[in-house]
């Protein structure tokens, strides 16, 4: 982390960038917000640990609208969504001085009430040094430990790689985290009988509070309006009256999203139900790759989406019913 | 809860474009040819202006099954527009198996304005299908419930 | 005070339940929010707190307030019966209670809230004491005292037996319905829950929000409070949306829509979020136009605003929800803090 604030502090005082964005650090030690740093002196505050899971790559589609260049800080799961957003003309890459900064998996603290750890005050063993094993807690109710792993965002089990899709520089060093596909969750659901499948989603979604979490924190969600605040449709609902309305809006979100999601998971990371919304996401990436071939959203800044994109002999709907 | 076919009446609605599926459904009319009316038509200027909101919206709304009719690939007015709208089916009617909505309550079907027969078949066929499916109840909107 | 054994609970609820509604924290999809109780509920009362709060039972996130039939050219206007039933909230954390009163300063004031307070009415709260309290609660901040719950009764969970006291006149009622399950507390039990309340009691002080200071924060502060420079920085990790709002026990705003069913319009209110770009818009606009704005107006509300018109009393309980909840880990703390730290450089 020394590397890294003293490169950015260096970036700030050569001019070289104007300001940076990255995690000012919280007063428990695992709750660090996304920050502007405008100065050196600001920099006193930085930090950059296994807790800084938000994806700070929407946060230039505003940035990008200042005067001057401003550094962001990407993990190699965030430089795909920058990468997506450059495609889309939603951030400026002239504007933009990357550092791609070094992954081993990044934490939820949600996690700690499963995993039976209540009261945290400190935490040691998150500030990616060395293999980052374990994880020690001192909490008001005596210390604890569990597996850095156990307390690992979803995302990062199955994740896609450490390598950086665009950045000026890297700095800090990464570590696989992958342990498994990130296709078998979707295919145990796609497994299940019609009534299961319902059941199961009926009561995850019943779980939604309508908050636009996972709306507002999806780099791919970059309408200036959004359809669902638009109070000319009654699709504008902004409670979740009884039964349909979650699932319509996660259906069309997610279609809205479909083959420019990058999975980066962030959309279960905030939900504050815990509702694993990236299965939506991750069955539209599914079905682009076995209809339309393997197709990974923001691995490049070129390529045509899949669904602004076509051939003469794409499958017809009716394999929906004729896959079994 | 048992379904009395006899008495449960389905309601379609039918996205049609208005260069072939339209005519071709004028063309089943002014042939005589005979379809259910719990079809409801809905004309829109080319399949791919099918938004997959309009589809829930129809479900929402009480509609127990959803037809979207455009011009044979090919064969577009607009030249591409239903290749789009192909594209945007199957992942939407997937998505919808996918989170346990009965398969066959959403259908695509290319019908041209020459085609009144094969217009006329289809919708027989379709409303049979969502006669046995019965009542749309995992994507109503009880609100909406008469 | 009355006491049974632990194991009794499910007895219990059935005998709660037998007369009317009961709603108890339930676990569904591996979260545990307020529903009502059957027999198949997974109750967890060792939730120290639920996701949404249990405000919904009172205030629910959207209801319908009439319904608008057609019938040929006349339109006639059905209003939603209120609330009839009697029902039992059980299990209602000590801050919740007092989120209920701050509610009650809302919706019980003239003009008073006809369905807030059927339900109001129709309710008896079972409050339980926190057992175990976590990092992100700051209830000591605004005065409450989490081991010893204040609404209609009152219940303590030990290792192995559940006390129980009837603290007002609905309290008494429900306790005599389920009375036959109690047998009196001795003075070596009070004894025990002492021991209990006094190790809660101990952790409370070590938690490091409880003696969060808020200094400064009343109805006189607003332009000082309002004009300030802090705001600037302190919004700009919000994502805008209502997380923080929807899972809050006090936030009280709401919209009123209109839904076309088809066949008839219902209008029907739903919990509204100052976080949202829509929120209090007007037909000339919106009185709010950046995010900034809509970020102050939430804490202003709650430490301010609020204060100024209720004698005093903040809309804020110290639950903690939003700081478990945000996902830019924001929240009202932070903001205390924040200007704690900038009065303190002046």
């Amino acid at each position: 982390m020394q590397e890294l604030i003293t490169r950015i502090k260096e970036l700030l005082a050569d001019k070289t960038v104007d300001r940076a964005i990255g995690w000012r650090a919280g007063d428990l030690g695992y709750n660090p917000e996304p920050a502007y740093f405008n100065s050196v002196e600001d920099m006193d505050n930085f930090v950059y640990d296994g807790f800084c899971g938000a994806n700070l790559s929407k946060m230039m589609i505003e940035a990008a609208k200042l005067e001057g260049k401003t550094l962001v800080c990407l993990k190699p799961c965030d430089t795909y969504s920058f990468n997506q957003l450059i495609k889309e003309h939603r951030v400026d890459r002239e504007k933009t001085y990357i550092i791609g900064v070094g992954c081993k998996g990044k934490l939820d603290p949600r996690k700690l009430e499963e995993l039976g750890i209540r009261g945290v005050t400190t935490v040691k063993g998150a500030e990616l040094e060395g293999d980052c094993e374990t994880l020690k807690f001192d909490t008001v109710y005596g210390e604890k430990e569990c597996a850095y792993s156990d307390l690992m965002l979803e995302r990062c089990h199955v994740c896609k790689g450490k390598e950086h899709k665009v950045f000026d520089e890297v700095i800090g060093e990464s570590k696989d985290t992958s342990t498994g596909d990130r296709f078998d969750e979707v295919a145990a659901i796609e497994a299940m009988s019609p009534e299961e499948k319902f059941a199961f989603f009926q009561a995850e979604l019943s779980k939604c509070i309508r908050c636009n979490a996972c709306r507002n924190a999806c780099p791919a969600c970059s309408c200036r309006k959004c359809v669902f605040d638009s109070n000319k449709f009654d699709s504008a609902q902004k409670a979740n009256t009884v039964s349909f309305e979650e699932k319509m809006f996660h259906i069309i979100r997610a279609f809205h999203v479909a083959g420019r999601c990058t999975d980066c998971g962030e959309c279960s990371r905030v939900c504050p139900q815990g509702i694993p919304l990236h299965l939506f996401n991750r069955k539209f990436i599914k079905d682009i790759n076995e209809f339309y071939g393997e197709y990974q959203a923001g691995e490049d800044t070129e390529s045509k989406a899949p669904l602004t994109n076509f051939t003469f002999d794409d499958v017809e709907p009716s394999i929906v019913g004729e896959r079994g | 809860m048992p379904i009395n076919n006899e008495e449960f009446r389905p309601k379609i609605v039918a996205f049609c474009c208005n260069w072939c599926s339209y005519a071709g459904a004028d063309l089943a009319g002014s042939s005589r040819l005979a379809y259910p009316a719990d079809v409801k038509i809905i004309r829109v200027p080319c399949s791919c202006r099918v938004n997959p909101m309009f589809i829930l919206r129809a479900f929402e709304k009480g509609a127990d099954g959803v037809i979207m009719c455009g011009c044979h690939p090919g064969d577009c007015h607009y030249s591409t527009g239903n290749y789009y709208a192909r594209r945007r089916m199957t992942l939407l009617f997937s998505m919808l198996d996918y989170i346990g909505v009965e398969q066959g309550r959403t259908r695509v079907e290319w019908v041209s304005a020459a085609e009144g027969v094969k217009f006329s078949t289809t919708m027989n066929e379709f409303v049979e299908k969502i006669r046995s499916l019965g009542k749309n109840v995992r994507l109503e909107d009880l609100r909406c419930r008469n | 005070m009355l006491k049974m054994p632990k194991s009794n609970m499910t007895a219990l609820f059935r005998l709660i339940n037998e007369n009317q509604e009961l709603f108890v924290p339930v676990k569904k999809a591996n979260q545990v929010n307020f529903g009502l109780w059957d027999d198949e509920a997974e109750v967890s009362l060792e939730t120290l707190k639920t996701v949404k709060s249990p405000k919904d039972v009172f205030f629910p996130q959207s209801e319908t307030l009439y319904t608008c039939v057609k019938d040929g050219k006349k339109i006639s206007i059905k209003p939603e019966e209120l609330a009839s039933r009697d029902f039992v909230v059980f299990g209602m954390k000590p801050c919740d209670v007092r989120a209920v009163d701050v509610l009650d300063r809302v919706f019980l004031t003239e003009p008073c809230d006809s369905f807030y307070k059927a339900r109001r009415d129709h309710g008896t709260i079972v409050s339980l004491a926190c057992g175990e309290p976590s990092v992100s609660c700051f209830c000591k901040a605004f005065g409450i005292d989490c081991t010893e719950p204040n609404a209609d009764a009152a219940i303590w969970l030990t290792e192995d037996s559940l006390y129980w006291k009837a603290m007002t006149e609905k309290g008494e009622k429900l306790t005599e319905t389920v009375k036959s399950l109690f047998e009196d507390a001795d003075a070596a039990d009070e004894e025990k829950l002492d021991a209990v309340k006094e190790t809660t009691k101990a952790i409370v002080e070590k938690l490091p929000y409880s003696n969060l200071s808020l200094e400064g924060w009343n109805g006189d502060a607003l332009t000082e409070k309002f004009n300030s420079p802090v705001w600037e920085e302190l919004y700009k990790p919000c994502l805008a949306c209502g997380t923080c709002t929807f899972v809050c026990p006090t936030c009280q705003c709401y919209d009123i829509k209109d839904y076309n069913t088809g066949h008839e319009i219902k209008r029907y209110r739903c919990w509204d979020s100052c976080m949202y770009s829509d929120f209090t818009m007007m037909a000339h606009g919106n009185n709010r136009t950046t995010q900034l704005q809509r970020f102050r107006q939430r804490f202003m509300h709650k430490l301010v605003y609020f204060p100024a018109n209720n004698d005093g009393m903040y809309s804020c309980v110290g639950c903690g929800r939003c700081v478990d909840k945000c996902p830019s880990s924001l929240n009202i703390v932070k903001v205390i803090k924040a200007f704690e730290k900038q009065e303190g450089d002046k």
